[in-house]
């Protein structure tokens, strides 16, 4: 694998002609997009436009149906192999998605564990490192999302600002090439969401690939390279982010953006 | 409702007046007939004078009641750990995608909880009518090991696989709705950071289930330590088949039902005890899922420990 990602040119995500629906409900209609290497991609939309979900296709949480979806030079799912694609084992799935990081809108931290075993868990038990790398490791993460103080405490004990941060902590700390935010601050009371922008503003300029849903039109503008509208299915406006935000061409996305501004 | 003892001031010259207390006449009534009712019914009982009390004490302590004791507890330990053990595998393969998995475990528990426990626990005893002998050995070879199902289906080992293989049938139900009352959110994030399907159960869903799980356990065990009596009926030389054995030789089979019922009282209420014990730890949502002297422990310990600063 590492053999081809060296050969990779500069794309980590190519989504050509996406579908995918449950059941009779079509929820992806033909998705295109690309999302090049540092690049911070954007994503907004009206809800039910498929947006979470295309981000879920990425780390292969959800399966696309048509249409071809590229992560990191692999074919999501599939491996080719006698002129055949062949779907992935659940083991091939998991170490796939060691490379992908995600953070969640509800934040989904271990309820059972501690902040930092929390930051620790995957480490030892998915990418094998001893306790003392993955302690030092989860030290790290934590100070750079500045919880180090609150690293003994339970989820339930932090805010969510706090816990969404150890979340993406968390994530970090199994090195991923690419972070899928799926509207990381939506749950948040209003004056918590700006330390979670601030954790992943950072981020995108330490020049982490970003895949971002959200509704924060502010952080779009500031720190996303460019910006996907999402719509039924499809997405109907893409741009750089400055160019989509100060001067949206289709009617949708002017609607939109006057609603959540 | 509490009653007010303090007195209250007059309207017009505010002396204090002293409140008259509440006579419910009717509790006392009632407190009274039923009172009068369990003292006649157990002086009936006690002032019998075909019960003769001297029995009960002489076979209180007696070696074979004691002997039947430990019998019950163990037999009830064994049990309880084969019914949790298997419980756990019945209900993650009905979770499972494998549709021959969900349908064997779904036949297993159909059968075991549509069938009595007594008929169950015959049923395990007489083995031998329909395995004569129990081969577990390489196939399509003549290596292996080889019982007489007699000697091997004793009423010890009958009485813990029947009522083991029952209480699994049970317990498979409270530790499916342990495992779906964890937030799929968990397992989400548990697959997004790279764990497989059965990492994923093991280390994030499982422990969280325990929180559900746990309570239940306590009172299958009770429930339990009495259920054993019924091994009685393939001698399993638990305390109740002893006591039985006992009354048949002498006759006095209510003193001996007394001596028993006494024993399983002692012992159902120390479980309680155990129990109420166990649910404080467990029960809270303040859960520290991590054990006293585990890895995680030490490693926490460590970490607030002043003069420690780097894992040796």
């Amino acid at each position: 694998m590492s053999e081809r990602s060296e050969r990779l040119d500069t794309s980590v995500v190519i989504a050509d002609q996406v579908r995918m629906g449950f059941g009779d409900v079509e929820v992806l209609r033909g998705v295109d997009l690309e999302v090049d290497a540092g690049e911070v991609a954007c994503i907004v939309g009206p809800s039910g436009s498929g947006k979470s979900t295309f981000l879920r296709c990425i780390n292969g949480l959800e399966t696309v149906e048509q249409g071809s979806l590229r992560v990191l030079d692999q074919q999501v799912g599939f491996e080719l192999g006698n002129g055949k694609y062949h779907p992935w084992s659940a083991k091939r799935f998991a170490t796939f998605r060691t490379d992908i990081g995600m953070v969640f809108q509800r934040f989904n931290l271990f309820a059972h564990q501690s902040v930092i075993e929390n930051v620790m868990c995957a480490q030892v038990q998915v990418a094998g490192r001893s306790k003392k790398v993955a302690h030092d490791e989860a030290v790290a993460q934590l100070e750079r999302v500045g919880l180090s103080e609150h690293a003994h405490k339970k989820p339930h004990q932090l805010s969510g600002g706090q816990q969404q941060r150890v979340a993406i902590a968390r994530a970090l700390a199994m090195h991923p090439k690419v972070m899928l935010f799926d509207e990381p601050t939506s749950a948040l009371d209003p004056e918590l969401v700006d330390e979670v922008l601030v954790v992943m503003k950072a981020l995108a300029e330490d020049g982490m690939t970003m895949v971002v849903v959200t509704h924060e039109i502010g952080f779009a503008r500031e720190v996303g390279d460019t910006l996907s509208m999402f719509a039924d299915g499809v997405i109907i406006e893409h741009g750089r982010a400055r160019d989509v935000l100060d001067d949206p061409q289709h009617e949708r996305t002017r609607n939109f953006l006057a609603s959540v501004r | 409702m509490s009653v007010r003892t303090a007195p209250i001031a007059h309207p017009v010259d505010g002396r204090e007046i002293a409140v008259a207390r509440p006579k419910h006449v009717w509790r006392w009534v009632a407190g009274i007939v039923v009172l009068a009712v369990v003292a006649w019914l157990l002086w009936e009982i006690v002032a019998n004078p075909r019960l003769d009390w001297s029995i009960v004490g002489d076979y209180l302590f007696d070696k074979r009641i004691i002997d039947g004791i430990w019998v019950t507890i163990e037999i009830s330990i064994l049990a309880t750990v084969l019914g949790l053990v298997l419980g756990v595998v019945l209900a993650v393969m009905k979770l499972a995608h494998n549709p021959v998995l969900r349908w064997t475990a779904t036949g297993y528990i159909g059968f075991f909880r549509g069938t009595p426990l007594l008929v169950q626990l015959i049923f395990w005893y007489n083995l031998a009518f329909l395995f004569p002998i129990l081969i577990v050995k390489i196939p399509f070879t003549e290596t292996g090991v080889y019982w007489d199902t007699n000697a091997v289906m004793t009423g010890f080992t009958a009485a813990m696989l029947g009522l083991g293989l029952n209480l699994a049938a049970y317990f498979a139900e409270t530790v499916r709705a342990g495992i779906q009352a964890v937030d799929p959110g968990q397992s989400e994030a548990a697959y997004a950071l790279g764990m497989t399907p059965a990492k994923r159960m093991r280390v994030i869903v499982l422990p969280q289930a325990l929180r559900i799980i746990i309570p239940p356990t306590g009172n299958e065990f009770i429930s339990m330590l009495k259920t054993t009596s019924l091994v009685y009926v393939v001698a399993g030389h638990d305390l109740m088949t002893n006591a039985s054995q006992i009354y048949k030789q002498n006759n006095q089979i209510i003193e001996l039902l007394i001596v028993a019922s006494v024993w399983y009282m002692v012992m159902t209420a120390i479980a309680t005890l155990l129990q109420s014990r166990l649910e404080r730890r467990y029960g809270s949502d303040a859960v520290r899922m991590v054990r006293k002297g585990g890895v995680a422990d030490r490693l926490l310990r460590k970490q607030t420990a002043p003069t420690a600063g780097v894992l040796a």
